[in-house]
């Protein structure tokens, strides 16, 4: 398969654009495979392409019941940011971050990661005090982290709300190298990956149903046939329940909630930050796409859901709070908002980990923080697959967690799923 | 394009005329114009450039699909980018100027991105920009952003004002029986049925005058009928909006509705909102929504002077204005033939492409008659000129598709390729459509599970007698759907054509490149859609994402179904099996500002102020935020700042007494047999024995052993408690408290209820704080330590008759008092206390002083008990009974949670009691600065009693652990690091002496 | 906009409202086991379609309701008081109970 460069580019300019490859097979599936995943998505993806890359597996599928990247990779708000604190949290997401630096040249695929600022917006002394709590964790760790004063602030980005804010501003914490990315092509970008390493991504592949045999895994069937497995891999956000219990596993420390998420008309730069704040029950996040787009969201719509479809307060709340903080946007026009299921986790952190049965592995519980661990996701997922045990690094990603009682809720929430994110 | 005013007919009123601009000339049209038709009469042609390359765009519509007129409207603080001119009605003084150019839309030095067409096609931005061209050399991302900064300056349509938006918007609430979308033929039809039934109708319509496609009808009959249906339906009673587009459907027969109140006037009365979003709750909903005609995709068929039929159409009959004078029309079905004839009727030269052989009578005879030259089997192929039309290839049927015929020199092209009703608002209940192959295009599914009905061209009836039978056999289903009693009206059945309509989503001939556009606004080409093909994009999803078709600010309206039939052929399938798209909301883009409606600025949240608020502020207070609360922070003396100011607040405290509102806690009653019982349970130490005149400190868990609120509960009488939460925590316990007592423990006989409102608060500590009560209340011996002792509460009177509850508490660690009154006589209350106070040489204080001596006593508060903090972290192990079980006694137990060497509270100090620290710093081992650390600051403070700054925090193990060793508090994102000691939390008075006293 | 028609107050937007969670969960004894408490809190079966589930009328009466509703469509099918003596004092008065 051919090497994207600008030099592909220009030649294939002059030959009608006719000379580019798939950049993924459509493979049928094979009888048996030696490892199964479920779910091409980010996670999935990334994590058949790991599997391959760092491990030498080969003879992989990827089982998918839509299109590949169809689910909640292209719904989110390409935040890519690792400004967690918690012991169970703060390698993993710097580990991420760092595989984000180098993802378009590992993938040979831009996906377009722009370490434009992720810019926390402070209103309170104590809010700068937690932040800094935060911050110099980080910093302590070897990850970038700073805080802005009012006016390096200002003089950053000038038309934030400081004069009528019902929350005065006073700072920001900031972290230099996070910022977004182009969503699908972070997917696209693993599946060609992980296809040119003979991956089978096989689309339109609905699993129905688990073949257990003795406290193991033997086979997946799906709307495609019956297709073996040595090893399983669960990795379908949002959906993650219904195939637990279709492996006969009971219940989850997971509930499915759906967020919306909010694109506007393009416009000329606008916004060169990654800008989120949260304060008196708001939770705002925004930036703008490359295409020009302002992309923005805030919190869920406070109700289990597995509908694809949000209601009309929780828009009405995130345009309040865009406007509270960027008051030009009030102008601006909405051009689509939409919403996909997450699964949200009992105290807001993700699961890699084993299960009870020997070969079936899950990778799940990213509530909306998901885009962002993607490539460290698929990195340990793909070595937990390989090595039957887990890397010290998600030693605390793992189920039985709320039983020994580990804390790595970043919020302090507490066990409602519904107040995570 | 030559477009030129007709002097008379159509809608446009010639008394009024209207002047405007465009890009700084000053130009005229009329009342009644929209900037596109006057623009259009001003023989204005490139009105936009394109995303990507550039190319010179113009009027492509006459509606809410346009593609072509996106132009910025409005100066200042009032600029709005990406207008479609079509929509946007004249107004004398409109400013209107071209976007994504420079330095004119006419002559675009962007252009040039045009020549180099042949590598930008679809998703060739993820193939290089990564690094050092040619082969990508490099890592990271520090060439991308450089590259990433020149694209998006490329990128994006308009320029958005970085101003405040100076306009008002409102949010407005309605309810309807039947909520009726569009107000054409079937709309108008449906709403007067429904209404004459005797419901409650509201009939929207995002257009300024109600009619539809009447509107673009010239003959008599029908503006007679339209005239007539209106009149009839207002007398019926309907409610009748126009300028508001339903934007979205939503449960339960929720509708959004964008009212636009004052965008087409000049200068609005400045009370009035810019826009009214409006939440319509409707049980039933019928959509007569329309249609769209669809474009076809051949060369070049982006040109200024491109349109569609109806548009045509459209400016000549409502207009007035002839938009070319030597015209092709092109089509694959009937609906163009009397607009073809039209346009020759009033006075253009007009050639007709019919893409099919059959073709009825009655059609050939109407375009006979007018003059029109019909070619049939004849589809356009390729537009001549740059920034307008002058010629038309063209190319006729063969054998084995299209092969070139010739051309014609022409300045106008209007083009019918099939017409798509407007399902959007039924996709977003996730309702998919369904693909009917005899129109040619997809409509809503026989069957929906919600009461929404479809009628008219939405419904893909295309007759206009048809589409009023089609609304009113939707009015008689909703009718009957609420109960009413009617006949049902037969619904017409789909079409109404008298010919079949063939399908025509491209032309091609072999052996020719063409620039074919599928989706203009975002120069997706033919080629594109094919290159995605062959790429692997093959699902709609994975076309749209990686084309970016449909993804514009027409949402899809116009490409959608032309990049699912060349999708269809190039994967050998049917168009249904390709699938569909899903449409989401907004159906037009909305203005963000009527989402927020007066929501904005300082009432983004509301604000909460204690009933003392006015008397604080009298007083000297400064004001800080605590969640939604304006609490008194400090109370500032001459040439004070805040330091001086709590220092002072502090050290008067502790020598006289001081006063201080805390009106904000939670308070809650709880009544009940079962009141003791409940207490029990939810606090972690035993309140079965506390006696009635008694408070006690309590502390409740989450479920999951986590500590989740503490404050104190006095006990009135034997079935009466009075409980006191943190402000912060206040609705979330009562929250908790209700769901207890409502699904738990259904037995307890307990009732809760907020009073928090009811009642006004005000500590009052320090040594002389007794005295000042001793001179307060009525009778001073209830304040006698015998008869109040440490933990008491008593209800009393205050002088002047005021009723009040008091309890010897102290959050202080001075002797201390809590006195609550009712909330109106709250000035009463602080003005009697502070009448003796201030002679006694007391002070008030606010939160700063309060927390200064909550650190002192290694008190904690929210900045502690985060929410991952467990009773023993906190120093407060004692609290939790082993001889009960209570809310979060399973859980607290957990191993990880019990371990010896979980950070735990304690205090903090400076190495060198000079120097000061900040909360949020990292404690770590002297020899280990970095990593995870070894704990944590919350608080800090100076301490006037201790002589210098003092923090609490937690750390591994406890204070126990690190006695007389040296402990970093690191500080990188502020101060750096700083030598500290680890200390008891207890800093000051250890031994309570102060609070028995 | 959901709307929930709440017995005590009638048919109101859902922002009225705050959700609760799944009512099926059985909460137990104070001293129960660790075990027990951690899959009442922890585990849900996380239902797709129709689910019982608590609603607190946080800005109306102030009731905690329990709603059958889908978490497909959102489409309610009853509401009831949580409080078992409340919704027998309702159904007896003939004013809600299930609807």
């Amino acid at each position: 398969m051919s090497r994207y460069s600008a030099w592909a580019v220009f030649k294939n300019g002059f030959s009608g654009q006719k000379n580019w490859d798939r950049q993924w097979r459509d493979p049928e599936p094979k009888k048996e495979y030696d490892v199964v995943i479920v779910g091409a998505g980010l996670h999935g993806l990334a994590t058949a392409y790991y599997l391959a890359k760092n491990h030498g597996i080969k003879n992989i599928a990827i089982l998918e019941k839509g299109w590949l990247g169809g689910g909640n990779a292209g719904r989110n708000t390409t935040i890519v940011r690792s400004n967690y604190m918690m012991p169970g949290n703060r390698y993993f997401y710097e580990h991420s971050l760092k595989l984000w630096e180098e993802l378009s040249h590992e993938l040979n695929y831009n996906v377009m990661f722009s370490q434009r600022h992720h810019v926390s917006l402070l209103h309170s002394p104590a809010a700068r005090d937690a932040a800094a709590r935060r911050y110099n964790t980080m910093r302590l760790t070897d990850t970038d982290g700073e805080l802005w004063d009012l006016d390096t602030l200002k003089k950053e980005i000038p038309h934030l709300n400081y004069n009528n804010a019902r929350f005065p501003i006073i700072g920001a914490a900031v972290q230099k190298r996070a910022g977004n990315a182009r969503h699908d092509a972070v997917a696209w970008g693993y599946a060609r990956g992980a296809d040119m390493q003979g991956v089978d991504i096989i689309q339109n592949c609905e699993v129905t149903g688990v073949t257990r045999e003795d406290g193991k895994v033997t086979a997946l069937e799906t709307s495609r046939g019956r297709i073996g497995a040595k090893k399983v891999g669960f990795a379908v956000a949002g959906h993650t329940s219904r195939l637990w219990q279709m492996a006969g596993l009971g219940n989850l420390p997971i509930e499915s909630h759906k967020l919306q998420a909010f694109v506007s008309e393009p416009l000329k730069p606008l916004l060169d930050h990654v800008v989120v704040y949260g304060v008196g029950g708001a939770h705002f996040y925004i930036s703008q796409s490359d295409k020009g787009g302002m992309v923005f969201g805030g919190d869920l719509d406070w109700y289990k859901s597995y509908a694809q479809r949000g209601n009309l307060p929780v828009v009405q709340d995130v345009a309040e709070c865009a406007t509270a903080i960027l008051p030009c946007l009030g102008r601006v026009r909405l051009l689509r908002h939409w919403s996909g299921v997450m699964d949200m986790s009992m105290d807001g952190a993700a699961f890699i980990c084993k299960t009870p049965l020997d070969n079936l592995y899950l990778n799940a519980g990213w509530n909306y923080g998901g885009f962002k661990a993607t490539p460290a996701s698929g990195w340990y997922f793909a070595d937990l697959i390989a090595n039957n045990r887990p890397d010290p690094v998600i030693e605390h990603f793992d189920l039985g967690r709320f039983k020994r009682g580990v804390i790595i809720d970043e919020r302090g929430a507490g066990p409602d799923p519904k107040l995570h994110g | 394009m030559s477009a030129k005013r007709l002097s008379q007919g159509g809608r446009i009123d010639r008394d009024q005329r209207i002047k405007f601009t465009w890009d700084g000339s000053s130009m005229t049209g009329y009342a009644g114009d929209t900037l596109a038709s006057a623009l259009m009469a001003n023989g204005e042609t490139v009105l936009g450039r394109s995303f990507k390359y550039h190319r010179p765009r113009g009027i492509m519509s006459a509606g809410v699909e346009e593609s072509g007129a996106m132009v910025t409207v409005g100066q200042g603080s009032r600029r709005d980018p990406n207008v479609k001119a079509t929509m946007q009605e004249l107004y004398s003084g409109l400013a209107a100027s071209g976007q994504n150019a420079w330095p004119s839309v006419r002559f675009d030095v962007g252009a040039v991105n045009g020549l180099f067409g042949r590598f930008f096609s679809a998703g060739f931005y993820y193939k290089t920009f990564m690094g050092l061209p040619p082969m990508e050399w490099g890592s990271g991302t520090g060439l991308w952003m450089k590259y990433e900064s020149i694209i998006r300056k490329a990128a994006g349509m308009g320029v958005a004002s970085r101003e405040a938006d100076p306009d008002v918007y409102d949010h407005a609430h309605g309810y309807c029986d039947v909520l009726v979308v569009g107000s054409g033929p079937a709309g108008l039809s449906a709403a007067l049925t429904a209404a004459k039934a005797g419901l409650d109708v509201l009939l929207v319509e995002q257009d300024c005058e109600l009619g539809g496609d009447y509107l673009n009808l010239a003959d008599d009959a029908s503006a007679k009928k339209r005239k007539d249906l209106i009149a009839k339906l207002e007398k019926a009673g309907a409610r009748i909006m126009t300028r508001t587009t339903a934007f979205g459907l939503y449960d339960f027969g929720t509708a959004g509705l964008l009212e636009r109140v004052t965008d087409h006037i000049a200068s609005p009365d400045k009370h009035l909102p810019r826009h009214r979003f409006w939440t319509v709750r409707a049980r039933q909903t019928i959509l007569a929504t329309g249609a769209l005609e669809r474009q076809v995709a051949f060369g070049n068929n982006d040109r200024p002077g491109v349109m569609n039929v109806a548009a045509g159409r459209s400016y000549l009959n409502r207009y007035a204005v002839l938009p070319g004078q030597d015209i092709v029309v092109a089509t694959n079905n009937d609906s163009a033939y009397a607009t073809a004839a039209e346009l020759a009727n009033a006075g253009a030269t007009v050639s007709l492409l019919d893409a099919r052989t059959v073709i009825s009578e009655s059609m050939m005879s109407l375009v006979g008659n007018s003059g029109v030259n019909l070619h049939t089997r004849s589809a356009p192929l390729n537009v001549r000129g740059s920034h307008g039309v002058n010629g038309l290839d063209f190319a006729v049927a063969s054998s084995n598709g299209w092969s070139a015929q010739g051309s014609e020199s022409c300045d106008l092209v209007l083009v019918s390729g099939g017409w798509s009703p407007v399902v959007h608002l039924l996709s977003h209940r996730g309702i998919r459509p369904v693909w009917n192959a005899e129109q040619a295009c997809f409509v809503g599914p026989d069957e929906v599970n919600e009461p929404i009905y479809m009628a008219g061209s939405a419904a893909a009836v295309w007759n206009t007698d048809d589409c009023l039978t089609s609304g009113e056999s939707a009015a008689t289903k909703a009718i009957k759907a609420l109960g009413g009693k009617t006949r049902q009206k037969a619904a017409p059945v789909a079409g109404g054509w008298e010919s079949p309509i063939e399908p025509l989503y491209e032309v091609t001939v072999p052996d020719r490149q063409l620039k074919s556009f599928v989706d203009p606004q975002h120069d997706v080409t033919t080629e594109d859609v094919r290159l995605a093909h062959r790429e692997g994009f093959v699902s709609v999803e994975h076309l749209k994402r990686y084309t970016t078709l449909g993804m514009a600010t027409d949402g899809g309206k116009v490409g959608n179904i032309i990049g699912l039939a060349l999708m269809a052929d190039a994967q050998g399938k049917e168009i249904p099996e390709i699938g569909t798209t899903t449409f989401r909301p907004p159906y037009t883009p909305i203005s963000i500002g009527a989402l927020k409606g007066r929501n904005v600025d300082g009432h983004f949240r509301p604000l909460r102020r204690t009933p003392m608020h006015v008397w604080n502020l009298d007083h000297g207070g400064t004001m800080t935020m605590a969640g939604l609360w304006h609490r008194p922070w400090y109370f500032a003396r001459k040439g004070e700042g805040i330091s001086e100011a709590y220092v002072r607040e502090t050290e008067t405290t502790r020598r006289t007494v001081g006063l201080c509102d805390v009106t904000s806690l939670g308070k809650i009653s709880i009544q009940g047999p079962d009141a003791t019982e409940f207490l029990n349970r939810i606090y972690t130490n035993a309140f079965a024995k506390l006696p009635i005149g008694k408070a006690r400190y309590g502390i409740m868990l989450r479920d999951d052993g986590i500590v989740m609120d503490d404050g104190t509960t006095w006990r009135l009488s034997e079935t009466d408690y009075f409980m006191t939460t943190t402000t912060a925590h206040a609705g979330k316990v009562m929250v908790f408290l209700e769901e207890l007592l409502q699904t738990r423990w259904q037995d307890l006989r307990v009732h809760v209820t907020s009073v928090s409102e009811q009642w006004a608060g005000s500590a009052v500590a320090g040594p002389k704080s007794r005295e000042v009560l001793e001179a307060c209340v009525e009778d001073p011996a209830v304040m006698s330590n015998e008869a109040f002792p440490f933990m008491g509460v008593i209800n009393t009177t205050l002088k002047g008759g005021i009723p009040c509850r008091i309890a010897r508490i102290s959050f202080s660690g001075e002797m201390a008092f809590e006195v609550y009154v009712p909330s109106d006589y709250a000035s009463a209350l602080m003005d009697l206390l502070w009448g003796v106070a201030e002679p006694l040489d007391g002070c008030l204080y606010g939160l700063e002083a309060l927390g200064a001596m909550r650190i002192e006593k290694g008190h904690v508060t929210g900045a502690e008990l985060d929410g991952r903090v467990t009773i023993d972290d906190a120093g407060l192990g004692k609290m939790a009974s082993p001889a009960k079980s209570f809310i979060g006694s399973a859980m607290r137990d957990r191993p990880e949670l019990m371990r010896e060497d979980r950070p735990r509270l304690v205090g903090i100090k400076p190495k060198d009691t000079s120097q000061t620290f900040n909360a949020g710093s990292i404690l770590c081992a002297e020899d280990k600065v970095s990593g995870l650390g070894e704990g944590w600051i919350t608080a800090v403070t100076h301490s006037p009693a201790l002589g210098h700054w003092i923090g609490l925090g937690f750390i591994s193990s406890g204070y126990e652990a690190w006695e007389g060793k040296t402990v970093i508090a690191a500080d990188p994102v502020r101060k750096g690091n700083i030598e500290v000691e680890i200390i008891s939390p207890h800093m000051y008075d250890p031994s309570g002496e102060r609070m028995y006293g | 906009m959901i709307r929930i028609n709440c017995p005590f107050c009638g048919e109101r937007d859902h922002t009225e409202f705050s959700y609760g969670g799944d009512a099926s969960i059985v909460y137990p004894e104070l001293d129960a086991s660790m075990e027990e408490w951690h899959d009442a809190i922890f585990m849900r079966e996380n239902i797709q379609g129709m689910q019982s589930e608590t609603w607190h009328h946080a800005n109306g009466c102030r009731m905690w309701l329990v709603v059958e509703r889908s978490t497909m469509t959102h489409e309610i099918q009853s509401v009831r008081p949580a409080h078992e003596g409340n919704a027998a004092v309702l159904s007896k008065s003939g004013s809600g109970g299930e609807q």
